[in-house]
Order: structure tokens, then sequence, then C-alpha cells
């Protein structure tokens, strides 16, 4: 069951890139490939102020995900808590979860020609930690939801 | 072995307090301090940890080979690079005298050590970068309060509705301040912004002024016509304190919203509007007195139409306005020790004291030292040794600042990065990052006064040493031991400490000592004294002025309008850079490796050019030219073209930076002569290049 999910409050976040880059540095990746992006829409004028809209992406960790049955290597795992990642051991990086995935969200890390793609800082949230990009967010407008069945 | 150190950012010159945890000496995490700012950190302060590990940045010291700027080098011991230095500098002193060395900074809390070292050496030369930066503001603060730009602190989390004049506060990132800002527009604050283009600071106000470029002035007098006619005063406050109030009101009769709005090109009913919102939100009004206003010939009367507004407020000294920042002596606490050596009585070299008698002697200003260094008046000029500081990047016209430059026998860089000025300098001492070296504590003052300090996190990567290293090594060759008379930073924090009972283990649990539990505000009725002005009053005229011959009060001149085919230069930031400190950092130049010339869209269409076309921007007298994309927008006045600075950068051993963009400094040729008289700030904002669609658009390929 999904059980996590990263929410923008738009109304703080001022596009400053942070979180891109909290969460490639904490995953040690190189330059290319990136696990979350920040976009914003053309200015537009909105009551006399020129506006954008901002949106964070990341993976969704879907409730059904279309990556993990596709994955040859069984690499691509969903856990109890929803959270979908790849298990790098056995990554052969055929990338047919990016195929499968209708957002393109896997990439593959140039380093060692594997996929890789945002698991919600896993190893973070099991140590009772905050993901990177929540963590460090610069005007903590990213936050890291517990969805709850009410 | 797993690490954790609190320490101080220094990716920028805000320096937030950060926690870095490193495991075997290598960084694992880098976070803004809990305790300050709940983890927040920027993209500049997580790539710090590609800056420790970037390839592309000295690595020992450099003594130069090839002629100066042709990229020849030696490397060298620290033995035998000190030596240099050192023999160099004697060498100087002995037949010019010590006064013909300068050393310049960025500024900053741990300037004191540079200034010392000069000082000691027997100069009186130390400069800073705020010609070019907060000189103006700083001045206008001086000439109204007797204290300067820092005399004030702003509690904006508290504030009703804050006002920026071009001050883009979300790509500064200062985030401490960032976070109040938020949290009062959380609360239902106002923020105005008015600015030449729309920036995210600007996309977050609650209102916007597109003003047209030179007139922020203009609209600073119709708000105070519009608020002295709607009686939007403190009274009391103005009695009590202020002088010149009745001169202010006859000034401003003529300056009436109608008038502002026609020259600054927004709708006067929107300038009303905007007066009946600080009219309900005063006294929490708080008017932001600029930051980097070195730009146009009036800023320092646009700095200080924004201090009398905050006066006229009456919003000095309370919750959620303008307060005096508090320090040790507030607190009931001693202070620590710093590293000091009074001034030598001399002249200075860039005429500040003797021939500018009305700006502060401080730092001086360091763009005023090339005309007396060409003309060797008062004394020739023989060596600059630039602290982590780009005069070639912060100033304007690099290429006159070389024709000053070569007058001299000794160019030093102190650096933990190549800079324009340390590739054309003659010896690169490699400074440690700021996540490899320990410096002195320092004090920071405000509502809660803190002590704190910069500490390593892990060892130097390559062969490189603090600043108090290379200060002191330096020190005792020239024999100045007693002023660096210190041999380890542990004997330097004990020394600093010792007045004031509180030990190095009382920075652990924090990163900083706090000096007081809650806000120390003084009594508001009491403020008697801590307006150093001649009358010891807020003076709207400044005796000061008045007695160099200067109006308090200046008419607004319309500013020029470009030539045909050239439009005004407007330089800025963003938020993933540091101006060129970054531009090579590998995780910043990904996120932006080059930068953008913004263009309003209907020059764009005269000029045929489309959003990623390349435009050709050349100097005045086309001795500097560069292509790049460009950004075609409703939201950059017409007679303006943005650019961010920083790029343009002409060091090849910063391959990812190297030729990327235009230069905002090297199109400004003749601009250091281009100052304001009575700010004492560099008109950054005062130039005019030519604009037009490149060649290189080509689609043809003649290529196989």
């Amino acid at each position: 069951m999904k059980k996590y999910m990263l929410h923008l409050n738009t109304r703080r976040c001022i596009a400053c890139f942070g979180c891109m880059v909290h969460c490639k540095v904490n995953k040690s990746l190189p330059v290319g490939p990136f696990l979350c992006d920040i976009s914003c829409t053309p200015l537009k004028m909105i009551g006399g102020v020129p506006k954008t809209e901002i949106t964070f992406s990341a993976c969704r960790h879907c409730e059904e995900p279309l990556c993990v049955p596709v994955c040859p290597t069984d690499a691509m795992v969903k856990r109890e808590d929803g959270i979908v990642y790849i298990d790098q051991e056995k990554c052969i990086g055929c990338m047919a979860c990016k195929t499968a995935c209708p957002w393109d969200i896997p990439v593959k890390n140039p380093d060692d020609g594997k996929a890789v793609k945002c698991d919600l800082c896993m190893d973070r949230i099991d140590a009772g930690l905050k993901p990177a990009c929540v963590a460090k967010c610069t005007t903590h407008a990213l936050q890291l939801v517990t969805l709850e069945t009410v | 072995m797993k690490k954790s150190v609190y320490s101080i950012c220094g990716m920028c010159t805000v320096r937030c307090p950060i926690r870095v945890e490193s495991e075997d000496n290598k960084i694992t995490w880098i976070e803004g301090n809990p305790h300050l700012l709940g983890g927040a950190l920027c993209a500049k302060g997580t790539a710090g940890q590609a800056l420790l590990e970037d390839h592309e940045r000295p690595q020992q010291p450099l003594i130069r080979v090839g002629a100066r700027g042709a990229g020849r080098w030696r490397e060298a011991s620290w033995e035998e690079a000190l030596d240099y230095v050192a023999d160099k500098l004697k060498d100087i002193k002995k037949n010019y005298g010590p006064e013909s060395a300068v050393l310049s900074s960025r500024g900053g809390p741990w300037q004191q050590m540079y200034k010392a070292f000069i000082h000691a050496f027997g100069s009186p030369n130390y400069t800073n970068h705020d010609c070019t930066c907060g000189r103006n503001t700083h001045h206008a603060s001086l000439s109204i309060n007797g204290v300067g730009r820092k005399g004030f602190a702003y509690d904006v989390k508290n504030a009703k509705h804050l006002v920026l004049f071009g001050r883009d506060m979300f790509s500064a990132l200062r985030i401490a301040e960032n976070h109040q800002t938020l949290d009062m527009l959380d609360k239902g604050g106002r923020l105005t912004y008015v600015d030449v283009r729309q920036t995210m600071t600007g996309a977050k106000a609650t209102r916007f002024f597109q003003v047209r470029p030179g007139t922020d002035y203009a609209l600073a007098l119709g708000v105070i016509h519009q608020v002295i006619k709607q009686g939007y005063y403190d009274k009391d406050f103005l009695a009590r304190y202020v002088t010149g109030f009745e001169e202010l009101c006859t000034f401003v009769e003529e300056y009436t919203p109608a008038w502002a709005a026609k020259e600054c090109g927004v709708k006067e009913k929107d300038i009303l509007a905007f007066v009946e919102e600080i009219g309900a939100d005063r006294p929490n009004v708080i008017f932001h007195p600029g930051w980097n206003l070195a730009r146009y010939s009036d800023s320092f009367y646009a700095s200080r139409a924004m201090h009398i507004l905050n006066v006229l407020m009456g919003n000095i000294e309370l919750k959620g306005g303008l307060f005096i920042p508090k320090g040790a002596g507030d607190c009931g606490k001693k202070g620590i020790r710093s590293i000091d050596c009074p001034k030598p009585d001399i002249k200075r070299g860039d005429g500040v004291g003797w021939q500018y008698t009305h700006f502060e002697k401080g730092p001086g200003l360091a763009h005023l030292f090339f005309n007396h260094m060409l003309s060797e008046d008062p004394y020739p000029i023989k060596a600059w040794i630039a602290m982590r500081h780009d005069p070639f990047s912060g100033m304007p016209d690099p290429e006159k600042q070389k024709l000053a430059m070569d007058k001299c026998d000794l160019l030093v860089s102190i650096d933990t990065n190549y800079s324009e000025f340390g590739w054309y300098s003659d010896v690169i001492l490699p400074e440690s990052t700021y996540l490899e070296r320990d410096n002195f504590i320092v004090q920071q003052k405000g509502l809660k006064p803190r002590l704190t300090l910069r500490r390593k996190a892990v060892e130097p990567k390559y062969n490189t040493k603090s600043s108090w290293e290379i200060f002191t090594e330096l020190a005792n060759r020239l024999g100045l031991h007693d002023t660096f008379p210190f041999k380890t930073i542990e004997e330097l924090w004990a020394w600093q400490l010792e007045p004031t009972g509180y030990t190095m283990a009382d920075f652990d649990a924090k990163g900083f000592i706090e000096l007081s539990d809650s806000p120390v505000f003084y009594d508001r009725d009491k403020l008697d004294g801590q307006f150093k002005t001649p009358s010891g009053k807020i003076e709207i005229i400044s005796e000061l002025l008045t007695k160099t011959g200067l109006p308090s009060l200046k008419p607004f001149v319309s500013p020029e309008a470009p030539e045909k085919d050239m439009l005004r230069l407007i330089y800025g930031k963003v938020a993933v850079h540091t101006q060129g400190h970054t531009t090579n950092n590998p995780m910043l130049s990904e996120l932006m490796p080059t930068n953008t010339a913004w263009i309003h869209t209907k020059k764009a269409k005269k000029l045929g050019i489309q959003s990623g076309d390349l435009l050709e921007l050349s100097s005045a007298d086309k001795s500097y030219c560069a292509t790049v994309a460009a950004h075609v927008t409703d939201h950059v006045h017409p007679e303006a073209v943005f650019t961010v600075h920083g790029f343009g950068k002409e060091i090849p051993r910063q391959t990812r930076s190297f030729m990327a963009g235009v230069s905002d400094q090297k199109l400004m040729i003749g601009a250091l002569d281009n100052w304001d008289q009575a700010g004492g700030g560099v008109n950054l904002c005062e130039i005019f290049v030519h604009v037009k669609k490149s060649i290189r658009n080509t689609k043809r390929r003649v290529e196989l």
C-alpha cells in the first residue's frame, strides 16, 4: 500500500533548484542524471504581478507500477510501504523500466551503466530521517506526506 | 571514522550556518544548521562537496613563468611561494615604502585579519569589494542615521509589509531572511517588489512595479509625497528623533504620484493603492534600503529616500520593523578579542580621507585606486594582494584595471579558485575550501547575538592552506609577529575567548553560543545617542553632506534613453550561482552552464530574434563582444538588456566555464570613472551596449 508522497507547497517554493542538487549529491550521482525536477511555467500576469507555476516531479511510486513487472532481473521492487526502488545488485541497465514508465522516470547512471531513480531515500526513511530533498529544502516547501486511510 | 561538525558555509557570502557529516575524511552530508535553519540549504551549499572534489581548482602554490595572463605556471612548494611573496614585499617596502602595497578582500566577518596584516606591514591600503556593492547604501545610512548600513537589521518575520527595490532576495538566498519573508507572507503579509525585470522575488510579491531603468528614486519620491499628503507618518517619532522634515515636505511637493508614474512607466493608481496599503500596515512596513545599490548615478539618493521612508513609517526599534543589532555588551557580557592593528597614519592611495573627505575611511573605495596608480599620486602602488577577491570580475572594465596593475611588481591571489585576477597575477596561493579550513571566532550581532565560527570538516584534499595559516606564515617572514603571535588556531581561539568565560566546548551543542535567551530591544523612548550624526538626531538634511557641498535632497534627473541599436545593460543574480565563484562548479554549471540575454519582445521583433537565437552584445567602443542566446520576454524593460553576472570567464583551466556566456563587467568600458560622487558606489547600470542579431544563427552547413 502506498504510504508516502512528496508534496510541494508552491506558495513557499522559490524554484532555487536546491532539491535537485541535494538529491543527486546524496546519491553520489555524476554530472548527467537528476532524479527529481523543478520546472516553472512561463511568466503570466495574474492580478498585476507576473507569476509562474512551479512543479516538482519525481518518481510517483505508483500503486501498480508498470516498471516492476517488465524488469527482466526482478531488480525493480515495490516495498510494503509502497516505495519502488531498484536493487542495484540485480540491475543490468537494460532500461526496460524507463520504456514502461509513462513519465520516463528511471535514468541511466553513466558511472555504472545501471538504472537509477528516486527511492524516497528509503535508507534515510528507515533511519527515521527525511529524504534529502525534503530535509534540506531551502524554504521548507517540500514535505514528505504520510498517507493515512480514514 | 564518522564525524559531525557545525560550521559556516562558504559557497557565497551569506555564510549560512551548516552542519557537516564526514566519514574517513570524505564529506557525506551537508545541511543547514538544524538549530537555526531546520536543515535548509540551497543548491550552492550542497554543491560545496563538488567544489572540494573539483580538480579544476589550484592544487598547490603556482608561480608565473610566462607573461601576465598567459597561463604559464610552475608549481612551487609553500616554502618557496611564501618566500617569494615575502621577499618581493620586503623589496617593495625598502624601495617604495610600505604604503605601496594594497590588500583587497571580499569583506565579511573575517576581514579584520587581512586588514591587520596590511596595517602591520605599514600600509593604510586595505580595501574591499563594497564600491560595487553596498557603499551607497552604507553612506546613505550614515548620512541620515549616523550609523552604517549594518546599523539596522530587519525583523521581516513580524512585519506586515516588506518593500524591495531591486533586491532579488530569492536569488540572493540569505536562507534565514528568506524563511522570515515566506513566514510573513504565510501570515498574510505583503511584499512589494520594484525592478526593471521580473525575478523569483517579484513572482512571490503581492504587488510589482516594473519601472524604467534608473527611476527607483523617482518612485520613492512619489511615494514620500503621497505618504506625507495622506499623513501616513509617525508624528511622535519625527518630533522626538528627526530633523529636516519641513524641508522634506517642501522638496517633495512637486514629486506627485502622477509625476512618478510617468517617469517610471507605471500607473498612478497603483502608486496610490500602494501608499494606502502601507498607510494601513505601518509602522510594520520595512523599506529595504538596498543591497547591491551601486547601479545608477542617483542610487545613493534612492537609498536615502528608502531610509527616509523607514523613518516616516516610524518603524525603528520595534517588532516587525528595523532594529539596532545588539552585541555582547547589550547582553551584559564581555566580547571576544579580535586580531587588530591600528591603521598607519599615512594618506590612502585611493584618495579617501584626503581627496574625498566625506566617505567613511574604513575600506576606502577600491575603484579609486586605479587612476591614482596610473599617475603614481600620492605615491606608486607596487603590490596588490587579492584575498579571495576578484577585482577583474567584481569591478568593471578589467582591461583598464590591468593598465594600473601593470605598474605593480607583485600581484598575489589567495583563493580557493582560479579567478580572472588570479590568472593574471604572479603568484597564486591556493586556499583550502571552507570545508577544509578553520577560522577564528566571530560575533554575529542581532536581536539575539551569537558567537560562532567556521571549523574544518575534513583535511585538505590538495596542498592548500587556511587563510589564517597563510597570513601567519607571511607575517612571520615579514617580522610581524606582534600582530600574529599565535602558532595554532587553538591558541587563537583560547585567546579570543579568554575575556568571555566561554570555552570551545560551549560551541559543541549547536555550533554557536547564544549570548541572550530572548530578543533584546532598546527602550523606544530612550534612543538618544543611537544616531551618531553631528546633531545626534536622524538628519533628513545631513550636516555632513551640506558641509561637503552636496545636497541632501537632490532633484530627480530623468535617466538617459539608449541610442538607436543600443540597450542599457542590467546585470543580476540567480539562485544557483554565486557569480564567478561557482560558474565552474561541476554541479552548478550543470544546472546553468552559461547565461543568456533577456530582451523585450518588441525589441526582439525589431531585431528578428526569437528566444534561443543568438545575440551579439558588444561594448560601446567595440573592444569586447560576446554571443549569447536571447531570452525574449515581456517582463524586462524595453530599454534594457539583462544578463546574469559571473559568466564570460577566460580561464582555460576552468573548462566548464571557459568563454561561456557574456561578461557584463567586460562590457562596462569606462565605468570605473563613472561613480557616485556622493555615495562612492560605481554606477554599474549606466552602461549602454550594442545589441544585434548574431551572424552565427546560420542554419546552413558547408562542411561534410
